[in-house]
């Protein structure tokens, strides 16, 4: 019979006894010695059916494939552009990824997108041993022209959206903004208005700082009544 | 100067401290806004910074490992921390405390969850008063906490002396010095791995023993503070 | 050897355009208007073993000041002088755009800003830092710490160096054998003589907009930048253009009214603060 020492959404540390069993078994951000499951990561413990795994506090988003992200072009070579994913590593969006048809010799991948530009993206291939390949041919993806971007830590990237994106649509029903939520932790919002776009600011910034405290959709929907509330706005 | 009494008649140290009493220690964790991770600790009036970048890609590409990331640790003091000014410039001293702190982190980080990339670990001693390296060594750690990287432990540490022929926890400036031996040790305490180890100085084998198992009760001490220190901002609930 | 800068971080575009259509309404990026600060907070001696040291924090940018005082010989061209040496560390964990090195040449033009903008005037009293004419003298080494990078790097430094210098107290003289001079560091009587203060004021101009104290990303899209020192008489101490672009000269007249405006108000600030430490004790970091 596995002994499990935490509870549901305890907070742990790296180094911090989970389980201890001959055939408990350890999920994401934990590690096994001998018999012994331990946290490898600042995080919250989740106990489910048997398993243990932490849901990290901090640190950085591991890309997946099938991710959706928002990069920031940070150079342009001659038949690709390097993107900042906010991730340990760079990712790659080439020219036959963007582009319907191109010609290295004729076409300046800069007249599509530039130094600066930032792009809703999709991640296609990243297997750790190069960098990840994004791609922008696809429903919703490509090139961000108004709006606003903000980052977030990616570890709340969840949160904001909620279990059934319960969060996300609290969000876009009361801000009526458009909101699309990255992987990386990087949130684009277009809002009707200034007063709206700052609510919906605020209210993702709440939901960073508290997001390991229950509740707190009701506290966020709250919030943002309030908000329209005081500014006198519907 | 001359040698100052470090055992009193009372058996009490210099500061009036035990000998086997830690000086008075703070930390605090996540301080810098540009750092992924960072943290301060103070052992006594040793004041100590650490900061982490990473994981990330640096060029040159070649340079870095194939399956797991490079660690890059500085250890460095700040000109103003010590009695007499240090020149920026890295000694030798400083050198090779940035190889031994830096093996220590690599006994716990999972740099193979990383391939090609670095972590640069950034430790800058603020004010210096014995157990500097133990103390970055403890700060380093708890900012690659700070920063989300997994690691198999916090690494806690910190060096035991002998003054006066009585084995000592926690050393300062002053015992150092005039000391008969300083020992920094380092640990990953939940594993009871030794990832830190010198010595500076003349112990017998049975005082290397007792010494060991003085430092492992005040590393168990330290883990504490540390774990605290991490969960310490989220322990706070917003009004309902 | 100067070289274009080539590893910044990457400007979006969008929030280029956000930082200057907000401009054009007088707002700032972060609420801000044109002529403010950010908040500013000031430790006085944090570090204790320094002979003199503070720690300032204007908005998220972070720079620490430590005083050492050595014996030393004086310049040879001035032999009743003592000596005071001002140096920058842009120390890695600042930026993860810092790489550990010799210091670049951004803190060695920080550095030497404020060291001209605290030798013209004369800030601090050098000809009463002669202990032995001509053989021995005090040297004062300023060494200023960036810890956490926003941008305006320079007035935060200068807030420093200038608490931290007025916080110094010089060693206990206990003994002079001939030309060796013996100081005992644990007792500290005199205080640095210091004849007045000196504070910098940053200015950044983007476009047809000039603004005070720019954060860091205000700093990555500015046009150019002007610091200017002025010292508590309200004379302009010192002044170094920054950037690749230029100024008009009506630009200028503005702008040098705006930062002697900007300049009472910080020498307020830090009057203040050194007239009651207490209020000043409570660590930052």
């Amino acid at each position: 019979m596995p002994k499990i020492y935490v509870a549901n959404r305890q907070i742990v540390r790296p180094g911090d006894l989970l389980a201890e069993g001959e055939d408990v078994k350890g999920g994401d951000y934990t590690y096994r010695v001998g018999n012994k499951i331990y946290a490898s990561i600042l995080g919250l413990a989740n106990v489910d059916d048997g398993v243990v795994s932490i849901i990290p506090l901090e640190g950085m988003n591991v890309p997946k494939e099938g991710d959706v992200v928002i990069g920031l072009i940070t150079s342009v070579g001659i038949t690709n552009w390097i993107v900042d994913i906010r991730g340990p590593y760079k990712a790659i969006l080439n020219a036959n990824e963007a582009l319907e048809s191109f010609n290295p010799i004729t076409d300046d991948l800069r007249k599509y997108l530039d130094v600066g530009d930032y792009i809703i993206a999709k991640i296609i291939v990243f297997d750790r041993t190069r960098n990840p390949l994004l791609t922008i041919k696809g429903k919703g993806l490509g090139k961000i022209t108004e709006g606003k971007v903000i980052d977030v830590k990616p570890s709340r990237v969840p949160r904001i959206i909620g279990k059934r994106k319960a969060m996300l649509n609290i969000l876009i029903e009361q801000t009526k903004c458009t909101i699309i939520v990255g992987q990386n932790g990087r949130i684009w919002i277009r809002c009707p208005n200034e007063e709206l776009e700052d609510i919906l600011v605020r209210a993702i910034r709440k939901i960073e700082a508290e997001a390991h405290i229950p509740g707190l959709t009701e506290r966020v929907k709250r919030f943002i009544e309030e908000e329209k509330r005081r500014l006198g706005i519907a | 100067m001359e040698k100052p009494v470090l055992i009193r008649e009372d058996g009490l140290r210099h500061d009036g401290r035990r000998p086997d009493e830690l000086r008075p220690i703070r930390m605090e964790v996540g301080m810098l806004k540009n750092a992924d991770g960072s943290a301060l600790v103070q052992f006594g009036k040793t004041k100590v910074i650490a900061a982490v970048y990473g994981p990330r890609e640096i060029h040159p590409k070649h340079l870095t490992l194939p399956d797991r990331a490079l660690i890059r640790c500085r250890y460095h003091m700040a000109p103003f921390s010590t009695s007499e000014r240090k020149s920026p410039a890295p000694s030798r001293r400083e050198i090779e405390l940035s190889k031994v702190i830096r093996e220590a982190l690599e006994a716990t980080i999972f740099t193979e969850y990383f391939p090609r990339t670095t972590i640069d670990v950034f430790i800058e001693v603020l004010q210096a008063d014995g157990g500097t390296r133990t103390t970055g060594l403890t700060a380093a750690s708890l900012a690659v906490a700070d920063a989300g990287i997994p690691m198999r432990d916090l690494v806690a540490a910190v060096a035991i002396g002998k003054v006066d022929g009585v084995l000592v926890l926690d050393i300062d400036e002053v015992e150092d010095e005039f000391g008969e031996a300083d020992m920094p040790v380092a640990m990953m305490p939940s594993l009871d791995k030794i990832v830190l180890l010198q010595l500076n100085g003349v112990l017998t084998r049975e005082e290397f023993r007792e010494a060991l198992e003085l430092a492992k009760k005040g590393i168990m001490e330290i883990y504490r503070l540390q774990k605290e220190a991490l969960t310490k901002k989220y322990l706070m609930y917003p009004e309902e | 050897m100067s070289l274009t800068p080539t590893s910044q971080p990457v400007m979006p575009r969008l929030k280029r355009n956000t930082l200057i259509s907000l401009l054009k309404k007088g707002n700032r990026i972060d609420g801000r208007a044109p002529e403010d600060y950010r908040p500013i907070t000031i430790q006085l001696n944090p570090i204790p073993k320094a002979e003199g040291s503070a720690l300032v924090k204007i908005g998220d940018t972070m720079v620490m000041t430590g005083v050492k005082t050595e014996i030393g010989e004086p310049f040879r061209d001035r032999p009743f002088e003592g000596v005071l040496q001002v140096h920058a560390e842009y120390v890695p964990l600042a930026s993860p755009s810092f790489e550990p090195g010799p210091p670049d040449e951004n803190a060695i033009e920080a550095a030497r800003i404020i060291d001209r903008c605290l030798r013209e005037p004369k800030a601090v009293k050098l000809d009463e830092l002669v202990i032995i004419p001509g053989r021995k003298v005090w040297i004062i080494f300023n060494d200023i710490y960036l810890i956490d990078h926003d941008g305006n790097v320079v007035d935060a430094g200068a807030l420093a160096t200038m608490a931290a210098l007025n916080m110094t107290k010089l060693p206990k003289i206990v003994g002079i054998e001939g030309d060796n001079v013996i100081i005992d560091r644990s007792v500290r009587e005199t205080p640095l003589p210091l004849s007045l203060n000196v504070v910098t004021v940053t200015l950044a101009k983007i476009g047809d907009y000039i603004i005070v104290d720019p954060n860091l990303d205000e700093e990555l899209i500015a046009d150019a930048r002007l610091t200017m020192g002025f010292d508590s008489l309200g004379r302009i101490v010192g002044m170094q253009k920054m950037g690749m672009s230029g100024f008009t000269r009506s630009e200028l007249d503005y702008a040098i009214d705006l930062a002697f405006k900007k300049a009472k108000e910080l020498h307020e600030l830090l009057e203040k603060v050194l007239k009651n430490p207490e209020t000043a004790s409570k660590p930052i970091v």
